[in-house]
């Protein structure tokens, strides 16, 4: 019995939900949505790298250990971010 | 003696699934590393946009909003003839295999072909930082310092871009010369990770870019 | 009955092609010692004429312009073409799969490509310096790197960039190596500790040096385009560089010493025939200095016009990365305790370690003080410090290091009496070097300065002497290390009765490392070893 693997159905299937999710952020672009915007198309964007990651990258068959490597550089992202902001939100910075 | 002339290495690895995981924990990795490549670009990038809100807008709006989203679609699209290659190898269907490689190899030369013609736009209009910038909009050099972040993500990007080109290439080549299928799948397998990495760094890379409104 | 004795690694094969393209992870390891040894001889002359500028006060020897050329040729040849390698690339290379029980890294091929890449760097390197280098510093400060100076910046931040894909190759190959090449039996819980602390070196490794990378490019963009985005003018904030910079340059020190802890575990072990106390917790720790090192990096900040509740945290932070490091120097200790120990040169080095290290780390949790850092720093007190730490620290374990396992790389022994005497004449060249230089910071006088107030020539003097003598105990290794290549007396497998796989092959290790793929049923430091 074969592992659990990618296919074909699977690629053509992801690549739909990529089209549509892009159609949906340049939608957005145009559409009213205030402070929205930004989380919105960053949401979006986010889900379109996790479809990426799991199905193309073929994260979902693999094994947890390369799942964890395939975090951890955003994990360690995240912390330049955090500790990065920490100065600049209570710094008065900004003119 | 262990010398690439004469001899292989002696493998260390027992056996082939040793290996491929062996090579999968190796290619993440290397992804690991050009997160935080680009993840300083990000964080960079992160600062300014707060700080600058509305010159971020003003930047944004002066770039091609048309040549981008059809450059991620075109993007996505080759990501998907990836998928497709790796998945002709495996099955060993050579020539499966080069049509998805090409395909895959076309787009991104296409990807390519569009952002130059973009960044040629650019410097008509007098948008590339430096000593020719020559927007005048108000916070016009915060608009310059979005310019400047605007052209470094994209280029840095475009540079992946070219290798993974070259890689593919590379890849067309083994397959001519019979080197690929389901035994010998590592190099497909390894370029497609890159290549679908690449392509979400540009999935960021648009909305941040284009769509900052 | 066993078969004909495998040929090993430094008879197969005598061209230089069979040097220059090998894949064989011992002679990469000395490809890399040569070519480290190289630099460092450049780093160390550099040094040699700041000290000999120093003897004075005033500036006769050379120009501040000069001098500001000399200290950053020193600081970027030090760190990123001596020390970030030097047990890594050279010791990590030659002993990790031998360690391990296998027969060689897991990517033969990309540990040849990373000495290339790493000559590649250093060859930038070495242009920039021969055209006349830089004068920013080795932490090539904005603006003054990217809009100001007129020396070579960019050719000297192309060879470090280069130089970076380098240790992100190596710390790639480490990390998967160690994952998938253990032999069988080899759990993660009865991995030496050398292994554990070349596994966290290699995460920083792999981490760190990317943001390093787009650092120097960034500065690289800044001076093509004339503007950037470290530049006022367009709202840029120089800081930015420096939270970026130093998001690297904190955990690459931790890349420097953490191989170093690694060497003196192993060391310390057998040369006082006891397993390390406490085995889980000192690796523990070194995960732990590895994680925690990356959320410390605003120390260098502090004085820098970074927020003081930035400053609060990081300075917590900071004191709390000391203490996994405080944790192994007691357990060191408590190994030594009741130990049958024996002082040959690799112990004479790992103790000399313990002392010097325990020294620098204290004075990094002094300046990890707020308010004493805001008077001592950019003084010698942090030039002392970090030398401690480097030199005292980095560098002897190096020096065990190479000692202790000489005669895996050539099969033979080094001679006992000239070594130890070297170890005894670095050590007091060392402390007379750097000792001076506390008092000299705390006293009030400022780095990267070639004059200064004649009040402070005496302890100048003595620091000079000390390097003097400092020099010479380098130069002893040199000359009897390379005797002993050729000369030395012939070696067994296990000349010190020692644990580990390493010690089960033969003296120089055969070219496949194992005869037979070793199986491992005990912990790492069974002593007493049977014959």
């Amino acid at each position: 019995m074969k592992a659990p693997h990618l296919t074909a159905r699977v690629c053509f299937a992801n690549y739909a939900a990529l089209m549509v999710l892009l159609a949906l952020t340049a939608l957005a672009a145009r559409a009213p949505l205030g402070a929205w915007k930004a989380p919105v198309s960053l949401g979006i964007a986010a889900a379109k790298m996790a479809l990426v990651f799991i199905f193309f990258m073929q994260l979902r068959y693999q094994r947890g250990l390369v799942r964890v490597f395939a975090l951890a550089g955003f994990f360690w992202l995240g912390i330049v971010l955090t500790l990065m902001f920490a100065d600049y939100l209570t710094r008065g910075w900004l003119p | 003696m262990s010398n690439t002339l004469t001899h292989p290495a002696a493998s260390p690895y027992s056996d082939r699934e040793q290996h491929a995981v062996a090579n999968h924990l190796g290619m993440w990795t290397f992804i690991a590393t050009e997160i935080l490549f680009f993840g300083g670009l990000f964080a960079s990038y992160s600062l300014y946009r707060w700080a600058y809100p509305a010159a971020f807008v003003t930047g944004s709006k002066h770039l091609e909003f048309w040549i981008g989203t059809l450059n991620t679609g075109v993007l996505l699209t080759s990501s998907l003839f990836m998928a497709l290659a790796d998945l002709a190898v495996r099955a060993g269907r050579r020539g499966a295999l080069r049509w998805s490689l090409l395909a895959t190899w076309l787009l991104g030369a296409l990807f390519l072909g569009l952002k130059f013609y973009e960044y040629h736009l650019a410097a008509k209009e007098g948008h590339v930082p430096g000593a020719h910038f020559r927007l005048e909009v108000p916070q016009a050099p915060q608009v310059e310092l979005f310019m400047f972040l605007y052209f470094a993500m994209t280029g840095l990007h475009a540079a992946h871009m070219i290798i993974g080109l070259g890689a593919i290439a590379w890849l067309l080549w083994l397959n001519h010369r019979r080197r690929l299928g389901a035994d010998h799948d590592a190099p497909v397998s390894m370029v497609a990770l890159y290549w679908h990495f690449v392509d979400c760094v540009w999935i960021f890379l648009y909305p941040l870019l284009y769509l900052v409104r | 009955m066993p078969g004909p004795r495998p040929p090993d690694y430094l008879a197969a094969g005598h061209t230089i092609g069979s040097w220059l393209l090998t894949l064989d992870h011992k002679r990469i390891g000395l490809l890399y010692l040569f070519a480290i040894t190289f630099f460092f001889a450049i780093a160390a002359f550099a040094a040699a004429l700041m000290r000999i500028e120093l003897l004075t006060p005033a500036g006769d020897l050379v120009t501040s312009e000069t001098y500001n050329r000399l200290f950053t040729l020193h600081g970027v040849t030090m760190v990123w073409f001596f020390l970030i390698p030097s047990i890594p690339a050279t010791l990590g290379n030659f002993v990790i799969p031998l360690m391990i029980g296998a027969r060689d890294v897991a990517f033969p091929r990309l540990n040849l490509a990373s000495w290339y890449i790493f000559m590649l760097g250093g060859l930038f390197t070495l242009y920039a310096i021969v055209m006349g280098g830089v004068d920013t510093g080795w932490t090539f400060y904005t603006p003054y790197s990217s809009t100001y100076s007129n020396s070579h910046v960019m050719a000297m931040a192309a060879g470090v960039f280069i130089a970076g894909f380098s240790s992100i190759a190596t710390g790639l190959n480490f990390i998967v190596t160690i994952h998938k090449l253990r032999a069988p039996g080899l759990t993660w819980g009865r991995l030496p500790l050398f292994l554990w602390s070349m596994y966290s070196t290699s995460i920083i490794l792999v981490l760190a040096t990317p943001v390093l990378a787009i650092t120097l490019l960034l500065i690289v963009l800044e001076r093509c385009f004339g503007v950037g985005i470290f530049d006022p003018k367009l709202g840029g904030d120089p800081l930015l560089f420096q939270h970026l910079f130093w998001f690297y340059s904190h955990p690459a020190v931790y890349i420097m010493i953490l191989p170093g802890m690694g060497v003196v575990s192993e060391i310390i072990a057998a040369f006082a025939r006891k397993p390390v106390f406490g085995y889980e917790v000192v690796a523990a720790s070194s995960m732990a200095i590895g994680v925690l090192g990356f959320l410390v990096w605003g120390h260098h900040m502090f004085v820098s016009s970074q927020s003081v509740y930035a400053g609060v945290v990081f300075s917590l932070l900071s004191f709390l990365v000391a203490v996994p490091s405080a944790i192994k120097v007691f357990s060191w200790t408590a190994t030594l305790h009741r130990g049958h120990i024996s002082l040959e040169t690799p112990m004479l080095y790992a103790l000399g370690f313990i002392g010097l290290f325990t020294v620098g780390g204290v004075t990094g949790v002094m300046l990890a003080t707020l308010a004493i850092d805001v008077h001592v720093t950019d003084t010698y007190f942090v030039v002392a410090h970090f030398h401690y730490i480097m030199v005292g620290g980095a560098v002897m374990a190096f020096m065990g290091g190479i000692h202790y396992w000489w005669p895996k790389i050539c099969g033979r022994m080094y001679p006992e009496w000239p070594a130890r005497i070297a170890a005894l004449t670095i050590f007091l060249g060392f402390n007379l070097t750097f000792f001076p230089q506390f008092v000299l910071g705390y006293m009030g006088m400022p780095r990267r300065y070639h004059v200064y107030p004649p009040e402070f020539q005496a302890l100048n003097v003595l620091s000079t002497a000390g390097a003097s003598i400092l020099g010479i105990g380098y130069l002893m290794p040199l000359v009897y290390l390379t005797w002993s290549f050729f000369r030395g007396r012939r070696a067994g497998p296990n000349p010190w009765g020692a644990t580990g796989l390493e010690w089960r092959t033969d003296s120089p290790a055969p070219e496949h490392n194992f005869a037979e793929t070793p199986i491992v049923t005990t912990g790492p430091y069974h002593y007493p070893v049977q014959p």
